[in-house]
C-alpha cells in the first residue's frame, strides 16, 4: 500500500493543471482520492465490492475510519496544493460524473484486489488443515488486530498529541503512539473473538482469521492479552497514568460495551462514537498530562464526525444488519439515523468555531474549515432529505476526506504557545498573520 | 481430510449457515480433558449450524413472501416480461428489514447469551488443554535429558 502511495505521490504534482479537464477529472480525482485515502483504499474497495453483495462493515466503521493524519513533512505541501482545488471540484462534478467516478474508482481500486479475491474464493472452497504456519502468522495477526484501523487510531492520537500546547517531546510521542497502537490491537482482537458466527454471516467480515479457522480462539485471546497488557503498562508507566487509564477504559468500552451492545440496542452507535473520540484525547493527555478543554474539544470533533460517517455507511447495509441481528439506527429508526447525521455535521461547524475561543487555534481555523464543514453539512442535509443510496454514499465518501483535511487545517492553524504569551499582539486579531507552524 | 493428518480440518462455508464446518482429529491417546474440549466444540458447532441455517432460511423465505405480497399489492408479477425476477427498491425493503429485526430480537438475545457462554467455555478448555500438554512435554523433556 505504501509503495503505491509513494508512486501516486509523485504523480500528484501534475494533477492541478489537469483538473480543469473533466474528462480527466474523474481519473485524477481518483488519484487524489486514492492519495487521500490510501489506507482507506482497502476499506473503500471492500465497500464498493460489497455493495453489490449487501455487506456490512460496521464493527470497524464506527471506531474505525479515522483518516490517517499524514506525516507532516512533504505531504503537507502537496496537500496544500490540492486542497484549494478539490472542494471546488466536488460540487462541479456532483451529479453526473459522481457515479462514473465511483465506478471508475471502484473499478480501478478493485482491479488489484479482484485477482487476489478470485484466487481466494477458489481456495476458500477447499478444506484446509487447521495448523498454524509461522510464516502466515504476521499476516494473520495483522488481520486479527485490524492493523489498518489501528494505524488510523494511532494517527488520531498523534493528532491529539500534536495539537497540545506544549513543547514537542519525541520519546513521549513515540511511547504514546506505541501504547495506543498496542491497546487498539488488543481491543480489535477481542472484538473479533466475540463476533465469530456473526462475522461469518456478513460478506465483509467473512474472511477474518478466526472465521476462517486460521488461528485458534485461545491464541487470539493470548495475543490480545500480550498486546493489551504491555500497551497499557507502557502508557501508564512510560507516559502518564491518566493516558493509561483512558486506554484501559477505551479497551473496556469497545470490547465489553460496544461489541455486545451492537446486538442489543441502537445506543451502541453513541458508545462507539465515544470509543472513537478517546484516542485524540489520549494523545493530548499524553502531551500535557491533564484533561483540558482542548482535549475535550478534539474528542468532541471526532465524536461528531463518527455520526455522519457511520450513519451514511450503515444506510447501505441494512439487509445484512437485519439478518445478522445487529441493532442499528439505519434499520430500526431510519429517520433518527438521518437526523443524527445531519445534527452532527452541523455540530462540527460549531466545534470548529469553539477552537479559537479555547486558544487551541487561531481564528483562521473556523474560517478555512468553513467550506469543508459546510459541504459535509450540505451532504448531510441531502442525505436527510433524500434518504437514498446515492446521498448516503456521497456523505460517506465525503467523511473519508473531511476528517484528515480538518485535522490538517487545525494543525496548521494551531496557536503556538509562544504566541499565546504575547497576548497583546494576538488581541489585534489579524486574520492573515502567519502562524508559527510547529512541526513534530 | 487425509487419514494421516494429525490436525483438525476446516472446510468451506456452509450454504445455509455460512459457518465453516470443522472435522476434529481424535488423537489415539486422548485425555479426558481433550475429549471434553472436542465434544464441547462439536456441540457448539452443531448448535451454531442449526441456529444460523434455520435463521437464514427463515430470512430468505420471509423476504420472498414480503416481496411477493408487495408486488401483488402494486399489481405486478414476480417476474416481468424478460423473465427477470422483480425486486423492490431499498426503501421498500427497509420496512421488511426493520420488521424482521424486531421479530427476531428475542431469539438473538438468547443466542448471544449461549454463544458467549460457549465461546468462553471452549476457550478456557483450550487453555487448560494447552497447559496440560505443555506440562507433559516438559516432563518428557526432563525424563529424556
Amino acid at each position: 500500500g505504501l509503495f503505491v502511495w509513494h508512486l501516486k505521490n509523485t504523480g500528484i504534482r501534475q494533477i492541478p493543471c489537469q483538473f480543469v479537464h473533466l474528462c480527466h477529472g474523474a481519473n485524477d480525482r481518483l488519484i487524489t482520492f486514492q492519495y487521500f485515502n490510501f489506507l482507506k483504499r482497502m476499506y473503500v474497495t471492500q465497500y464498493n465490492k460489497d455493495l453489490s453483495q449487501r455487506a456490512k462493515p460496521k464493527s470497524d466503521a464506527v471506531a474505525s475510519p479515522f483518516r490517517e493524519l499524514q506525516q507532516l513533512d512533504q505531504e503537507k505541501k502537496v496537500i496544500h496544493k490540492i486542497r484549494p482545488i478539490s472542494p471546488v471540484h466536488q460540487p462541479l462534478s456532483e451529479a453526473p460524473s459522481r457515479n462514473e467516478l465511483r465506478e471508475m474508482k471502484s473499478a480501478a481500486e478493485t482491479e488489484d484486489s479482484v485477482a487476489p479475491v478470485r484466487a481466494e474464493s477458489k481456495e476458500d472452497r477447499q478444506w484446509k488443515e487447521m495448523k498454524l504456519r509461522l510464516d502466515d502468522l504476521p499476516g494473520i495477526l495483522a488481520r486479527l488486530s485490524k492493523i489498518k484501523l489501528t494505524a488510523l487510531v494511532v494517527s488520531t492520537a498523534s493528532a491529539g498529541f500534536a495539537m497540545a500546547p506544549v513543547p514537542f517531546d519525541l520519546t513521549c510521542f513515540l511511547l504514546a503512539s506505541l501504547g495506543t497502537g498496542l491497546a487498539s490491537c488488543a481491543a480489535n482482537s477481542i472484538n473479533q473473538f466475540f463476533e465469530v458466527p456473526f462475522d461469518s454471516n456478513m460478506n465483509r467480515t467473512k474472511n477474518r482469521p478466526l472465521v476462517r479457522g486460521q488461528i485458534s480462539p485461545l491464541l487470539a485471546v493470548c495475543f490480545a492479552a500480550s498486546c493489551g497488557v504491555p500497551g497499557i503498562a507502557l502508557l501508564t508507566l512510560g507516559v502518564n497514568p491518566l493516558t493509561g487509564a483512558l486506554g484501559a477504559f477505551n479497551i473496556f468500552l469497545y470490547t465489553c460495551c460496544y461489541t455486545p451492545m451492537k446486538r442489543m440496542s441502537i445506543a451502541n452507535t453513541w458508545v462507539g462514537a465515544v470509543v472513537g473520540a478517546i484516542p485524540p484525547v489520549m494523545g493530548w493527555t499524553a502531551a500535557t498530562g491533564s484533561l483540558d478543554a482542548g482535549a475535550l474539544l478534539l474528542g468532541g470533533i471526532l465524536y461528531s464526525w463518527q455520526f455522519p460517517h457511520f450513519n451514511a455507511l450503515s444506510w447501505g447495509l441494512r439487509e445484512d444488519y437485519s439478518r445478522g441481528g445487529y441493532c442499528m439506527m439505519s434499520v430500526t429508526h431510519p429517520g433518527l439515523c438521518r437526523r443524527v447525521a445531519l445534527r452532527h455535521c452541523l455540530a462540527l461547524i460549531g466545534l470548529s468555531t469553539v477552537a479559537p475561543v479555547l486558544d487551541i487555534t487561531t481564528w483562521t481555523f473556523p474560517v478555512i474549515s468553513l467550506p469543508i464543514n459546510l459541504y459535509i453539512s450540505y451532504l448531510g442535509f441531502r442525505f436527510y432529505r433524500d434518504a437514498d443510496r446515492s446521498s448516503s454514499r456521497k456523505l460517506f465518501f465525503c467523511s473519508l476526506w473531511h476528517l484528515p483535511m480538518l485535522l490538517l487545517v487545525m494543525f496548521t492553524c494551531k496557536k503556538s504557545f509562544l504566541e499565546k504569551e504575547d497576548k497583546g499582539d494576538l488581541l489585534g486579531g489579524n486574520h492573515g498573520r502567519a502562524v508559527e507552524i510547529r512541526l513534530p | 481430510p487425509p487419514a494421516h493428518s494429525c490436525n483438525d480440518w476446516i472446510g468451506p462455508p456452509d450454504k445455509h449457515s455460512n459457518l465453516r464446518p470443522v472435522i476434529f482429529y481424535v488423537p489415539p491417546e486422548e485425555s479426558p480433558l481433550e475429549r471434553r474440549l472436542r465434544e464441547a466444540r462439536q456441540e457448539a458447532q452443531a448448535c451454531d449450524q442449526r441456529f444460523w441455517a434455520r435463521h437464514n432460511r427463515a430470512f430468505r423465505q420471509e423476504k420472498e413472501e414480503f416481496i411477493y405480497s408487495r408486488l401483488k399489492a402494486k399489481g405486478l408479477e414476480m417476474r416481468d416480461e424478460t423473465g427477470q425476477k422483480a425486486t423492490l427498491n431499498a426503501e421498500e425493503m427497509a420496512d421488511f428489514y426493520k420488521d424482521f429485526l424486531s421479530k427476531n430480537f428475542r431469539k438473538h438475545m438468547q443466542y448471544n447469551r449461549d454463544w458467549y457462554k460457549r465461546n468462553f467455555t471452549i476457550t478456557f478448555l483450550m487453555g487448560q488443554v494447552a497447559l496440560a500438554r505443555a506440562l507433559k512435554w516438559l516432563r518428557w523433556k526432563k525424563k529424556n535429558v
